[in-house]
């Protein structure tokens, strides 16, 4: 399991930080509850990126590669947060063959992001995913839960501005 | 509780909340109900997600309206079991069972049956109405006949959020019978004697492991509770978790009181917030009212739980790698031994066991270790908790004594398979398991039985398959699972489960050789011999006991180039039967990749010619076979 | 002790209870293989190349951690466990890039032998194979994942000191051994202490090789290329040659360098008696004025990096004198130099060390005593990479005359020698201190209380009347302990001595590979140090300032007393607080 780093410049605010540090507070008498500071980081900022792991680290005494490492090994954390808008463009043979790598590539240019990345003000993040099953309606991408099926690149400018 | 005597009066007062569920002649004819009905709608997480807390909102509205809030008692319990008709609701003191509830449905219920005391029966599940219009006792129906609830007897039938309903069935009765009438080697002898083992995987007799742990001295010892379940397709320990928390933190304390511990933790997968949630209420409730903390009912013993989020790694299932994450690390695996009764979790003697293993405990406590090993097989006692799951109708949670056959859980508990298709093999244990082919569907179920058969009981998912699964595809399945959940400590589980993967996709792509079955072979037999933990050891068993009983399909896929359920795609071709296809050309504006193109044939009685698919073009995607409702495409 | 009684392949051996089978097999003198194994650091039972069958015990057992039982019978040696262990190998090598040829480690890889041995087919398994890219970038060592076989003994080494700037990252078949954030290893706060190159079984984690700079500059006959070497070089080197641990090599050592072409072939020791009459004199400075006590040695530069990134507001306290590697060549390119006529500029010092953070230490800033730019040494080499320059050269090391140092830094001390053994930079120190404090030649000079390899070691003595509260760490992960009492105030010493590497120099980072086994059955910090040891003993000359050449240079070219301005401007120097992780 590979987990892809987010390149945004880190935006936490101080009120964040403080919550954090309050959490670290209650927990760092028991190095043990390391996991536990970093599900409720993650509440805290939606994902864990080097600022936050470092004041982890920090807090909890413990290396910062201890809490990469424990970042790394579980499913649940994230190193690259999500947008308010998450797209998943499904690049199955069938979509695929379609033009879904199309709508991909239109949705990176438009968006100004790549593969597994969030755009600054976090409102989309965009993603390639396996077959859904829906290749009667490829290509297909989905938004959140919601499912777009037969589309074509021009298609692509339209969602996005439905969402916002 | 400071005492015995303060749980029986407790238990008193909290009879009454549960009459009319439970009856008078199993209570107490003296106790009487302050309702004349009280609705079980179920809480658990598959009703909840069709949407069961939007009908408690609508009932508890409809019955203000109707201005009946004084008669009747609405309750969100755990899960039923029969997950698919959820939403479920239960109407007692008839115990009319209405399933697939719609919200719309609720003014009708409210008016006809809560006021009028007639039960809508064109509601109520089909099988409880008997064709003379009388209703049936839900537990004369098919799904439950069989069924002998012990870890799931409270789960849909308490208010899991309610920890006088848990005293009015007994609850923390078991526990102080032990702090009062029992040393805790008279507990661990009853709990050897009752036959219990270990619900979570491997099968190890439970009383042993108490046995092993209780004379190693330290300065703290633990008792862990794993609730890290994992399997695809399993949620019994959630059931238990969301229907019944306290019996889960009464069997751990009994626990501590045996082995000598005062500390606990319930290791519990985050995807699971109901039961967290619970769960924590249950923990909270339980020190309000002096059952967890110090001198609990006077005797002088001392437990705590504290509950322990996972973070996603199935690896954790297994008890080290669950330590080892506990104490805040990578959920990696320790070699054993020493075993976690020696050196467990912060390395010190540790008892661990999973959901549905401390769900037995108080009853065994309660009605004695015979009553327990009166049930089941000579080797395996007492009940096993399933999950039925896969190409069956009855999807859902059931609880049956060990020894009964797959054709009853199968046709009878679980209904059949739907749509007429025929048996072809149950799956258990998951991605740790192994099938039980159609030939073998009188097996009597226990752990011995399906270990002999290269399967194993894990903790207790259950997959039906029918003709149109694939044994190759299936394995590559579980393979997929093994190797994302791999823990990369070791490195035969690390690269070999990957090797293994690539020789699967290799044969299920139609570039297989006989070789490659060997290869695949002897690579099993390695990884199971040479892994580290039960995760790697077990990883080939899909492989091998679809080797074992399917070899033929594997040979089909190599040498025929042919996947006979059709299910993989690189072995498989669409084609349009010419003299059912009607002409009509949907499956043509279907197909991706226009694969598809009009012949000129005209089959006999239709006036359009026929589509064909050019085999070159197909990606195999079935777009235009899930599209034809003439039935005149198959995969061949 | 309850004994149990066991067979190794018919082999009757009794182990203590709670032994191991591969200790039991060790005792019975049959050789289990081991990749991930570190005795008592890295005990996990990853590698699985251990597996053996044991009576009482299901299927294959891992011998490394598995605890023998009364009776049983284990067989190292069957068809079944040399499949199992030839599998293993051949999915390892499924992950590993397989650049044998050119790989520094050839011959004296772990992983390489037992390929050999087990007869693998390397091509057994393809597949996906994650591919890393290579970390250069720090001075001291390269990091190549493509070679790893995630054994872990580099975490363990790590984690012993301390550092955990390394572990495993990912999951599943992506596992790889990392910083944090994929950081490279220059942003982390890695001391450069090389513990890691020293036990990795294979080529994924190196000293970086500076010996192309070396022959360039011996191929350049403009410049003076000296070279001095270390005091645990001469008893670790012959290593690298098949002798025995423990050899002292000093002569065939200085051999050796003047025939690569050398032009001065000189001894560290020299300098170290330098560092002690330099030090001696600092710590009786703040004794008497009040400075930052305890007073902290700075010979280590791991331990110095350790201490400005992990304790920035303890650097008071650390003595400013340079390591002997930096007055070495701060000597030869001013005194020296002066001395011989040459243009400093000219001047091109070699250090053989026994160490990679001296990799580091000669980039360090404020590091240049003849003058901005340069560098006080212009090249560290490590014992490895001087072996392999003999080796290249084709010199028959083994067959070599013992030669002598060359004049001017050829003489040395015991004091100075004993440096590359924990406790020795004290002891020598000691004597010093306690001859100027008595103002007596005394005899009595053996402080043992400091000696043997013991991570801490604590004394108390009485010098001339003055009650002096020594304590002596190995490691840095003992150096946090002692910084961490220092710091608390529960202890309350004189003058302390840390060195970065657990043993001290002689088992510093960038000393001879001995493979694991020979690291889990051989005391490698006692038995090199004995050679120190034994030298120092056969010394005429045992303390430092009585080294005639600390007294030719402090009378006629600084004209001054130990620590006067000028040996304070040549000898010292300074250290920067490290924020960890950058800002």
């Amino acid at each position: 399991m590979l987990k892809k780093m987010s390149n945004l410049p880190f935006n936490g605010t101080k009120e964040q930080e403080e919550k954090l540090l309050a959490v670290i507070a209650e927990n760092k008498h028991d190095k043990s509850r390391l996991m536990a500071v970093m599900q409720e980081a993650q509440g805290i900022y939606g994902y864990l990126p080097l600022e936050v792991q470092k004041i982890i680290a920090d807090g909890m005494e413990v290396s910062l590669e201890k809490v990469y490492g424990v970042a790394t090994f579980y499913a649940q954390f994230s190193l690259a947060p999500q947008g308010q808008y998450h797209i998943s463009v499904c690049l199955g043979t069938a979509c695929y063959v379609k033009g879904a790598g199309l709508l991909y590539d239109k949705l990176q240019e438009l968006l100004g992001i790549g593969s597994d990345e969030c755009t600054p003000d976090r409102k989309f993040s965009l993603t390639a995913c396996r077959c859904i099953g829906a290749c009667g309606l490829a290509p297909v991408l989905t938004v959140n839960e919601e499912v777009y099926g037969r589309l074509t690149e021009n298609d692509v400018e339209g969602i996005l501005a439905k969402c916002v | 509780m400071k005492s015995v005597k303060e749980l029986q009066s407790a238990k008193a007062a909290a009879l009454k909340k549960v009459v009319l569920r439970k009856g008078q002649a199993v209570l107490d004819k003296n106790v009487t109900s302050d309702y004349k009905y009280t609705v079980l709608i179920c809480g658990g997480t598959g009703c909840t997600s069709s949407h069961s807390p939007e009908i408690v909102a609508k009932l508890n509205s409809e019955i203000a309206k109707a201005g009946i809030e004084k008669d009747v008692q609405v309750i969100m319990t755990g899960c039923f079991g029969l997950c698919a008709l959820g939403p479920i609701m239960i109407v007692y003191p008839e115990g009319c069972f209405y399933s697939m509830v719609n919200i719309d449905e609720i003014p009708q219920i409210v008016t006809e049956h809560l006021v009028g005391g007639k039960p809508v029966t064109s509601l109520l599940y089909n099988e409880t109405v008997c064709d003379d219009g009388t209703i049936k006792p839900l537990n004369d129906t098919d799904f439950y006949k069989k069924q002998i609830r012990v870890a799931l007897r409270n789960c849909g039938v308490i208010d899991p959020e309610d920890i006088d309903e848990y005293y009015a069935v007994d609850g923390y009765a078991a526990l102080a019978k032990c702090l009062t009438e029992y040393k805790p080697e008279d507990v661990i002898k009853v709990i050897t004697d009752s036959g219990l083992r270990g619900r979570g995987g491997g099968g190890f007799p439970t009383g042993r492991k108490w046995a092993l742990t209780a004379p190693n001295k330290a300065d703290q010892k633990y008792v862990v509770c794993n609730a890290d379940e994992g399997d695809p397709g399993a949620f019994m320990d959630r059931s238990v978790l969301e229907g019944d928390p306290h019996c889960v933190i009464e069997a751990m304390a009994i626990a501590g009181y045996a082995i000598g511990a005062t500390k606990g933790y319930v290791y519990v997968r985050a995807e699971y917030p109901i039961a967290v949630n619970r769960l924590q209420k249950a923990i909270d409730d339980a020190r309000k009212a002096g059952i967890l903390g110090k001198n609990i009912f006077g005797t002088g013993f001392e437990f705590d739980v504290e509950i322990r989020l996972g973070a996603g790694a199935f690896v954790c299932g297994e008890e080290t790698a669950l330590m080892t994450s506990i104490e805040g690390n990578r959920g990696e695996p320790r070699p054993r031994p020493p075993y976690p009764a020696v050196k467990g979790l912060y390395n010190r003697p540790t008892v661990e066991n999973n959901v549905e293993t401390f769900a037995n405990i108080p009853q065994i406590i309660l009605n004695g270790a015979d009553w327990f090993a009166g049930m089941g097989t000579e080797k395996s006692k007492g009940t096993k908790v399933f999950a039925l799951g896969g190409k069956i109708k009855h999807t859902g949670l059931v609880e049956i004594p060990m020894g009964t056959t797959l054709r009853e859980i199968i046709d009878e508990i679980g209904g059949g398979i739907p749509n007429g298709k025929k048996f072809k093999a149950a799956q258990t244990g998951g991605p740790s398991g192994g099938c039980i082919p159609a030939s073998l569907i009188d097996t009597a179920v226990d752990y011995d039985n399906l270990i002999s058969l290269g399967c194993m009981m894990g903790s207790g998912g259950l997959i039906v398959m029918d003709e149109d699964t694939c044994m190759v595809d299936m394995a590559k399945f579980f393979l997929e699972f093994t190797v994302d959940e791999s823990c990369g400590k070791c490195t035969p589980c690390r690269v070999g489960t990957r090797r293994l993967l690539e020789i699967l996709e290799k044969i299920t792509s139609g570039k297989g050789t006989l070789a490659d079955i060997d290869k695949l072979e002897a690579l099993c037999i390695y990884i199971k011999e040479n892994s580290l933990c039960g995760l790697g050891q077990t990883a080939p068993n899909p492989v091998l006991s679809t080797l074992k009983f399917f070899r033929d399909e594997y040979i089909a896929h190599v040498v025929d180039k042919v996947c006979p359920a059709g299910v993989c795609k690189g072995l498989t071709n669409f084609v349009i039967d010419k003299d059912k296809c009607i002409g009509c050309g949907k499956c043509a504006k279907n197909c991706p990749v226009d694969a598809i193109s009009k012949t000129d044939y005209v089959a006999e009685g239709h006036k359009l010619p026929s589509y064909s698919i050019d085999k070159n073009k197909c990606i195999k995607c079935g777009a235009c076979l899930s599209g034809c409702k003439f039935g005149a495409i198959s995969k061949k | 002790m309850e004994m149990l009684n066991v067979k190794v392949n018919g082999i009757a051996v009794s182990v203590p209870k709670g032994a191991t089978i591969l200790e039991a097999a060790r005792a019975a003198g049959v050789e289990i293989p081991t990749l991930c194994y570190m005795k008592e650091k890295n005990e996990i039972g990853a590698c699985r190349i251990c597996v053996v069958e044991a009576t009482g015990a299901r299927g294959l057992v891992t011998a490394c951690v598995y605890p023998v039982t009364e009776g049983m019978e284990i067989k190292t040696n069957t068809p079944k466990v040399r499949a199992a262990r030839k599998t293993t190998l051949e999915l390892i090598l499924s992950t590993h890039n397989k650049n044998c040829l050119s790989c520094v480690r050839s011959t004296n890889c772990e992983l390489q032998k037992l390929c050999y041995e087990y007869g693998v087919d390397s091509t057994a398994f393809g597949g996906f194979k994650p591919v890393y890219q290579l970390d250069t970038t720090t001075p001291h060592l390269v990091r190549d994942n493509n070679k790893c076989i995630l054994c872990r003994r580099c975490v363990a080494a790590c984690q012993e000191q301390f550092v955990s700037v390394i572990g495993a990252n990912n999951r599943g078949i992506d596992t790889c051994i990392g910083q944090a954030y994929n950081l490279s290893l220059a942003e982390t706060p890695c001391i450069s202490c090389g513990q890691c190159t020293a036990v990795c079984p294979t080529g994924a984690l190196v000293e970086k090789d500076d010996t192309d700079k070396v022959w360039e500059a011996l191929a350049d006959t403009s410049k003076h290329v000296i070279v001095q070497t270390a005091p645990s070089i001469r008893a670790t080197l012959g290593e690298c040659f098949d002798m025995p641990i423990g050899t002292n090599v000093e002569g065939k050592m200085v051999a050796a360098l003047r025939r690569l072409g050398f032009e001065k072939v000189f001894d560290t020791n020299t300098a170290a008696d330098f560092t002690i009459v330099e030090e001696a004199t600092e710590l009786l400075d703040r004794v008497k004025n009040g400075g930052a006590l305890p007073l902290i040695t700075s010979c280590s530069p791991g331990w110095v990096k350790f201490c400005e990134y992990y304790y920035p507001e303890m650097l008071p306290h650390l003595s400013s004198c340079k390591s002997p590697q930096q007055m070495g060549g701060a000597l030869i390119k001013t005194y020296y130099a002066d001395k011989m006529g040459w243009d400093p500029k000219d001047v091109f010092v070699v250090s053989i060390m026994p160490c990679t953070a001296k990799k580091f230490e000669v980039g360090r800033d404020d590091m240049s005593a003849a003058g901005e730019g340069i560098a006080d040494v212009d090249v560290a080499l490590t014992t490895r990479e001087l072996s392999r320059m003999i080796q290249r050269a084709g010199i028959k090391f083994t067959a070599l005359p013992d030669e002598d140092f060359d004049p001017a830094f050829g003489v040395d001390t015991g004091a100075a020698v004993i440096f590359g053994a924990t406790g020795g930079v004290m002891e020598a120190a000691l004597r010093t201190a306690n001859d100027v404090l008595t103002g007596k030649d005394n005899k009595e000079i053996d402080f043992k209380e400091v000696r043997g390899t013991a991570g801490i070691k604590e004394a108390e003595y009485n010098i001339a009347g003055i009650p002096v509260r020594v304590a002596v760490a190995s490691g840095t992960a003992n150096a946090k302990i002692i910084m961490d009492k220092i710091k608390s105030g529960e202890a309350n010493y004189t003058f302390v001595e840390i060195m970065g590497c657990p043993g001290g120099c002689v088992n510093g980072g960038g000393q001879p590979i001995q493979p694991q086994y020979v690291r889990d059955t051989v005391d490698l910090k006692a038995e090199r140090a004995k050679a120190l040891y034994a030298q120092d003993e056969a010394m005429a000359v045992r303390k430092s300032h009585q080294n005639p050449i600390v007294k030719e240079v402090y009378d006629n070219y600084y004209k001054g007393g130990y620590g006067c301005h000028a040996a304070h401007h040549a000898l010292h120097t300074s250290y920067v607080a490290r924020e960890k992780y950058g800002k």
